[in-house]
């Protein structure tokens, strides 16, 4: 598995008087298959995952995924690292499903006919064959978080990061989510709300006030998030 | 709501089978054509050559229907003024060159895919890279063009139901102010998700 390095990695938002701190010195190394991270709303988390491809580059500290740093060498770990977010209409670029899916092939050194085989396995992989030619926008919610997957799995990259990918979701397509994510062979980071989505989980990482509280197994890590939710 | 701009349907039409290329060079030469010659024949001609395409591609008549109503509320109006303060034969041409190319417009996306002509795109803006201009760029500005058409008509539906829900019936600022705020968050996700993907790279 690939190695995520954050040391000594503090952000804020905002400027002047309205400068709020997010991340306080944060220092870990994920090296585990399933990294789950839970937290209040505001206490960092998603801050955290988006240090891991670059998409924040972080006010102080550095983040390496395998030796490479997410600022100088931004572009190779964003091949190396997919991102999937909350809302699947955000990410959807192209107007229909295979589309999109070929979508985040186009920048890559691949044949038009291994773009399109790829495309077809990733469709047949994770149930859209039906849908090639569907508009995505008329997708139902978790059909749509399973395009918005399949389009950063189809680029195969060796860690996939993803923020509340359940949120919008109902039990249904919630579980649907989870059933892919459960036969990834990829490295794993996830940010839920849902705790039962953690089972099996490796480790996971409690985050509260911009810090990491708790850094345990799924079970000591949930009852201590839930016992700090209580107050 | 009425959907400007259709997506690909499937087909194996010659229409679909036709390069999409060829289908934009036809696009381009009729908007160049109906721009100098629009009398009421020339531009019944026209009508009734994009209506054959459509019966050759097999299109379903409720598409063509409502691309048709989804136009009449511009075009209705257009026909009016121009008969009044010019003439007859003035409207039919200027609103009939205008409801073809829309239609002849349909005609291509509904039959071409995407990414069919994004590729035609970049390979005729590949001129633009010795300005530094990068054409892969160019054909993703196409291809959000036509995704956000369908995104933002969602959000507008939302900001509406919203809308009545609160009682607030026709309140055009109640309805552009949401719109706006929420198009820019969503431009803004897109964006990071766009640099999440690699398009930045």
């Amino acid at each position: 598995m690939p190695e995520i390095r954050v040391a000594s990695v503090s952000h804020s938002f905002g400027d002047g008087a309205a400068r709020r701190p997010v991340l306080r010195d944060v220092d870990v190394v994920l090296t585990e298959h399933r990294i789950g991270i839970v937290g209040a709303n505001g206490s960092g988390k998603s801050t955290f995952v988006r240090l891991l491809n670059g998409l924040i580059r972080p006010d102080a500290g550095t983040v390496t995924v395998d030796g490479r740093d997410t600022v100088k060498d931004g572009r190779e770990v964003r091949r190396r690292v997919g991102f999937c977010f909350t809302d699947p209409d955000a990410q959807i670029v192209m107007p229909t499903v295979a589309e999109d899916i070929a979508f985040g092939l186009r920048r890559r050194d691949l044949s038009r006919a291994e773009r399109e085989e790829r495309t077809r396995a990733a469709l047949t992989a994770y149930g859209l064959d039906g849908h090639a030619d569907h508009p995505a926008h008329l997708l139902s919610g978790g059909q749509k978080q399973l395009l918005a997957l399949a389009s950063v799995l189809v680029t195969e990259p060796d860690l996939l990061v993803l923020d509340e990918p359940t949120t919008l979701l109902d039990l249904r397509n919630a579980a649907m989510v989870r059933r892919v994510v459960d036969g990834l062979p990829q490295q794993v980071v996830l940010v839920t709300h849902h705790l039962d989505l953690l089972d099996g989980f490796d480790r996971v990482l409690v985050f509260d006030d911009g810090r990491i509280v708790h850094d345990a197994g799924p079970a000591e890590a949930v009852s201590a998030y839930r016992a700090l939710a209580a107050g | 709501m009425p959907n400007p701009v259709p997506l690909y349907l499937p087909g194996d039409s010659v229409v679909h089978r036709l390069g999409a290329g060829t289908k934009l060079l036809v696009l381009l030469t009729a908007g160049v054509a109906l721009a100098l010659w629009r009398s009421p024949w020339q531009v019944g001609v026209a009508l009734a050559l994009v209506l054959f395409g459509y019966a050759v591609a097999r299109l379903p008549l409720r598409t063509l229907l409502r691309q048709v109503v989804s136009l009449a509320w511009i075009a209705v109006p257009l026909l009016v003024i121009q008969w009044i303060f010019a003439s007859w034969e003035i409207g039919v041409g200027v609103v009939g060159s205008f409801v073809t190319l829309v239609l002849l417009a349909g005609l291509v996306t509904l039959t071409t895919r995407t990414t069919a002509m994004i590729d035609v795109v970049v390979r005729a803006a590949g001129w633009l890279r010795r300005l530094g201009v990068d054409p892969e760029r160019v054909g993703l500005m196409l291809a959000l063009g036509i995704r956000s058409v369908h995104v933002v008509l969602g959000l507008a539906e939302e900001v509406r139901e919203a809308q009545y829900a609160r009682g607030l019936r026709a309140s055009p600022r109640a309805f552009a102010v949401p719109l706006i705020v929420r198009s820019l968050r969503h431009a803004d996700r897109l964006g990071e998700a766009l640099t999440a993907r690699g398009v930045d790279d």
